[in-house]
């Protein structure tokens, strides 16, 4: 998307730039639901190379499995850890409603239903391990 | 809302017009090398369509202004455009139920390659849409003075997806079409489901090895869209997994 401002205005306006074209103004509970898909699927996909090397490096040397590990327990990772969470309990959720809306009539009628039941069992899911989490985190209790 | 003078005793309330903006993305090929957005201030009532304003700044303000419309009454679908961000038949699109308090975008809608202003090149539209083979195949010619039957519930089936006038509004709101081109997109499998499930057509099969492709229904990723752009309230993404469903129930039985 590039976004070159014109300098084509109408002489009696006077507004910021604006963008090449519009977004196109999608539901939270379709097109948005899906990009928030893809943004944590790759994510996933990341955390998961770094995991998997990580834990392969205790074949090579504890130590240094030991050392990589520990620099992980800081409050940073920590709230890392918490957007992992999010992002996966947000795939998880989400990929089961686009497998009840591709195999089940229903679910193409009641998308949006399915959506916010999505939202909200993530909701639950956040609200039961943040807090906890973070109390581990930042206390190491 | 304009308010009536206290006194206006046989004339009723005059219904006055109010300024509306329109903001129009603009592209002339023989000039830009970009399109570019252009502003446009017309008077408008509330129960002037889009359509009706384009056609105000077209024949009073700027004539060079470009953009396809035949019916004028959501039928022919000559007319889809993005409007404030949503795509939408200019026609349908009141001025009552947009917020005139902010300016109104429109440009045209995306995915298909831009000719000018407000006009794009439907070619490849068509194209899937042909592909498809949208139209009937029946194995047997019917019994001569006669024609094929069909009872009300096998009708039903497909009633949906016969109301489709081709305008492209759904297949270009999909995110699959913006950056793939050669993916079908709602359109095209909307008028296959028209023929698919018809009792009378004999060839769903043929129909269904064609959208049973990399880029045929598998590229569909539900983000229901199309069933929001569809000016006839056509359930697309529900016939996309209609589609999605025969193909994976005939290739179980084989």
């Amino acid at each position: 998307m590039s976004s070159q401002p014109t300098e084509t205005q109408a002489p009696t306006r006077r507004r910021k730039p604006r963008p090449a074209g519009t977004l196109y103004r999608g539901d939270i509970t379709g097109l948005w639901s899906w990009v928030l898909h893809r943004i944590t699927g790759v994510a996933i996909f990341f955390f998961l190379l770094v995991h998997i090397l990580d834990t392969a490096l205790v074949r090579i040397s504890p130590a240094a499995y030991d050392a990589v590990i520990g620099t992980y327990k800081t409050p940073i990772m920590g709230l890392g850890e918490v957007a992992l969470v999010g992002a996966i309990a947000y795939h998880a959720f989400n990929g089961l409603r686009i497998i009840l809306v591709d195999f089940w009539q229903w679910g193409t009628t009641h998308q949006r239903l399915l959506s916010w039941i999505v939202i909200a069992l993530w909701v639950i899911t956040m609200a039961g391990f943040v807090p906890r989490h973070l109390i581990s985190v930042f206390t190491g209790q | 809302m304009s308010i009536a003078p206290a006194a206006l005793p046989e004339a009723e309330a005059p219904i006055l017009p109010f300024t509306v903006t329109l903001i129009i993305r603009r592209f002339d090929p023989e000039v830009d090398e970009e399109p570019h957005w252009q502003d446009f201030d017309v008077e408008l009532y509330s129960t002037d369509r889009v359509l009706d304003a384009l056609h105000k700044i077209k024949w009073e303000v700027d004539g060079s202004l470009t953009f396809r419309r035949s019916c004028a009454h959501g039928i022919c679908g000559s007319d889809a455009m993005r409007i404030n961000g949503r795509n939408r038949l200019a026609c349908k699109t009141l001025i009552k139920d947009l917020d005139i308090s902010k300016p109104i975008y429109v440009e045209a809608i995306k995915g298909l390659p831009l000719e000018k202003d407000l006009v794009v090149d439907m070619e490849p539209f068509f194209e899937s849409f042909r592909a498809v083979q949208p139209f009937l195949i029946p194995k047997s010619a019917p019994t001569p003075g006669h024609e094929h039957t069909q009872s009300v519930a096998e009708r039903a089936v497909f009633d949906d997806t016969t109301k489709c006038i081709l305008c492209a509004a759904c297949t270009s709101s999909c995110p699959v079409f913006w950056t793939d081109g050669q993916y079908f997109g709602p359109a095209a499998i909307v008028n296959a489901h028209r023929f698919i499930f018809d009792s009378r057509d004999d060839a769903a099969q043929v129909r269904l090895d064609i959208l049973n492709d990399r880029e045929g229904v598998w590229r569909c990723r539900t983000t229901f869209n199309c069933t929001d752009a569809c000016p006839r309230g056509i359930k697309v993404t529900q016939a996309i997994a209609e589609v999605k469903q025969a193909i994976m129930n005939n290739s179980a039985k084989k």
